[in-house]
């Protein structure tokens, strides 16, 4: 890490972007949230359970439908990939067999695109998806780690950031687990946190060095998931008062 | 032939005793693969970290700058490269480009429908795409004609003519191929300053100089080599089969060049999480696998040589 303002917004390594996600923002979606990260902002919308699969999903399990809006023209391969990322992240964390044929639609809107773009569509549509009220096992955490050409790893980065580096990883994981019951230690067995839901990376680097990510990312989705669940509380504290 | 008897509240395992294998294969995927991994063995007999036979040749396509056709097993993709002179961009004059397509066509799979393009096509291609870049595989610069002038635009197509599974490593393999097989034809400028390609019966009659003085191939320098993997429960299954990725759900693809930098982590979603000795696990059968398709890569080469 050495010197502390190494980055050209004047962060340090380690340091995130402001965070903010505000929820119900939509009032014809079931479930609506903003997220954003500095200057790049999602807005997802959920709609459903829809009744009915898609043809060649399992109708046995929920299904769910990603629509990738971007900022301005086409969509094209690079959104594709997202949403196929997407739709596969989300499917994973939430509970499918709950609804059994049915179709949940995810609408994402990119509002402003600083870098991080995946990430910030993951951590909205996941506080989106609390919103609509749909079951899940757990919140997914998204966070991009860059690899500087020295070897040392900066958070959340912004474009320019993203043109510039070596390599950088989007990584996903689930977050930690919040219990009432003692914490038992895990014999053996890996902790939650330690499994990684999705990993997307460009440019050649060490092996090391992507573990050096993972264990950072796992560190700062700590924080993130720390303020996703905050943000969730607040929120709907706020919604039960006013409906007293 | 015994008699199935479908007992009231009888699961799947009491159940199996009564059935032909080929029932209970379809009727109870899960079980069926659960039972046969317990026994470290696929259904295809393979065991679990074994890939499935692979070939590679070179030129398939004569009318083709370069190409080659890949067969994984049963997963086949033909790769083939056009070379195209264009004008570089202002940014990069002295660089060429590279623009990957992913075709799959109704003839591949049953779940590809005619008139609806399927879904993961444009996945691949952007994956594709990103993977040559991220490895540098082929230098950008040797692309280049004339600075700031004229530069190559190579078009890799890659079809695949049958899809049983393991697509990107197929199309990964097949891209590399016809990359190594390609060729760069000789290019000449005419009067008015346009720049254009010299075929072989022209080359005597032509008197205008050449910029290239003989055809040449590109230096591909660190090769990426990929390995899809399939995670199930604690099981890790090299290579799966189109049946084995829709039954066990999370699949992670790793791409390593051959100087051992890793050039892609890929994982999207699934069922199952991805812990670090899981992917160490992964990385050290990918180097393992890269041996392998380094030599078949070698041989496919010099029986080209040879020819």
């Amino acid at each position: 890490m050495g010197k502390m303002e190494d980055r050209i917004d004047g962060r340090n390594a380690n340091q995130l972007r402001p965070l903010a996600c505000s929820r119900n923002l939509l009032h014809r979606a079931h479930g609506s949230a903003r997220w954003s990260q500095g200057n790049t902002i999602v807005l997802a919308a959920v709609y459903g359970p829809k009744a009915g699969t898609k043809k060649g999903e399992n109708p046995e399990k929920a299904s769910f439908e990603v629509i990738w809006k971007p900022k301005t023209g086409q969509i094209g391969k690079q959104e594709r990939e997202y949403e196929m990322i997407l739709k596969r992240t989300l499917q994973s964390i939430c509970l499918l067999n709950v609804h059994p044929n049915t179709t949940t639609s995810i609408i994402v809107q990119v509002v402003g695109d600083d870098g991080s773009l995946l990430p910030c569509a993951i951590n909205a549509s996941c506080a989106a998806l609390v919103d609509a009220g749909i079951p899940m096992k757990n919140l997914a955490v998204a966070i991009s780690c860059g690899l500087m050409e020295e070897g040392s790893i900066i958070l959340d980065l912004t474009k320019s950031e993203e043109e510039k580096l070596k390599a950088f990883a989007y990584l996903v994981f689930p977050n930690s687990p919040l219990t009432v019951i003692p914490k038992v230690p895990l014999s053996k067995e890996q902790p939650i946190e330690q499994g990684i839901i999705t990993s997307v990376t460009r440019g050649a680097m060490p092996v090391s060095g992507y573990f050096d990510c993972m264990n950072r990312g796992v560190a700062a989705c700590a924080a993130i998931s720390e303020f996703l669940r905050r943000s969730l509380q607040k929120q709907s504290s706020d919604d039960t008062s006013r409906a007293a | 032939m015994e008699t199935t008897t479908i007992g009231g509240g009888e699961g799947a395992t009491g159940m199996a005793a009564h059935m032909e294998v080929e029932a209970f294969r379809r009727l109870f995927p899960l079980p069926f693969y659960d039972r046969h991994l317990s026994k470290s063995v696929r259904p295809d007999a393979r065991t679990l970290d074994s890939a499935r036979e692979t070939t590679i040749s070179l030129g398939p396509v004569a009318s083709a700058d370069g190409s080659a056709l890949v067969k994984i097993g049963e997963t086949t993709m033909l790769a083939a490269i056009k070379l195209e002179v264009m004008t570089p961009s202002t940014e990069s004059s002295d660089e060429g480009s590279i623009a990957v397509e992913f075709y799959m066509p109704p003839i591949c799979s049953p779940m590809v429908r005619p008139g609806r393009p399927a879904e993961v096509a444009p996945v691949i291609s952007q994956q594709l795409s990103d993977v040559i870049m991220s490895s540098r595989m082929v230098n950008l610069k040797e692309l280049c004609l004339i600075s700031g002038k004229a530069s190559w635009i190579a078009y890799l197509d890659v079809y695949c003519l049958n899809a049983d599974g393991s697509l990107f490593d197929a199309a990964l393999l097949s891209a590399v191929a016809a990359f190594t097989h390609l060729q760069i034809p000789l290019v000449s400028v005419n009067e008015e300053g346009r720049v254009f390609t010299v075929s072989g019966e022209q080359q005597e009659k032509t008197k205008l100089e050449l910029v290239n003085k003989e055809k040449r191939k590109l230096s591909i320098g660190n090769t990426p080599f990929p390995v899809t993997c399939v995670i199930h429960k604690e099981h890790i299954v090299v290579d799966p089969t189109a049946e084995e990725e829709a039954i066990m759900e999370t699949s992670i693809t790793i791409v390593l060049d051959t100087l051992g930098n890793l050039v892609s982590i890929y994982k999207p979603g699934g069922v199952g999480l991805a812990s670090t000795a899981t992917i160490k696990e992964c990385i050290s059968r990918t180097k393992r696998r890269m041996q392998d398709l380094k030599i078949i890569l070698e041989e496919a080469v010099s029986v080209m040589e040879v020819d």
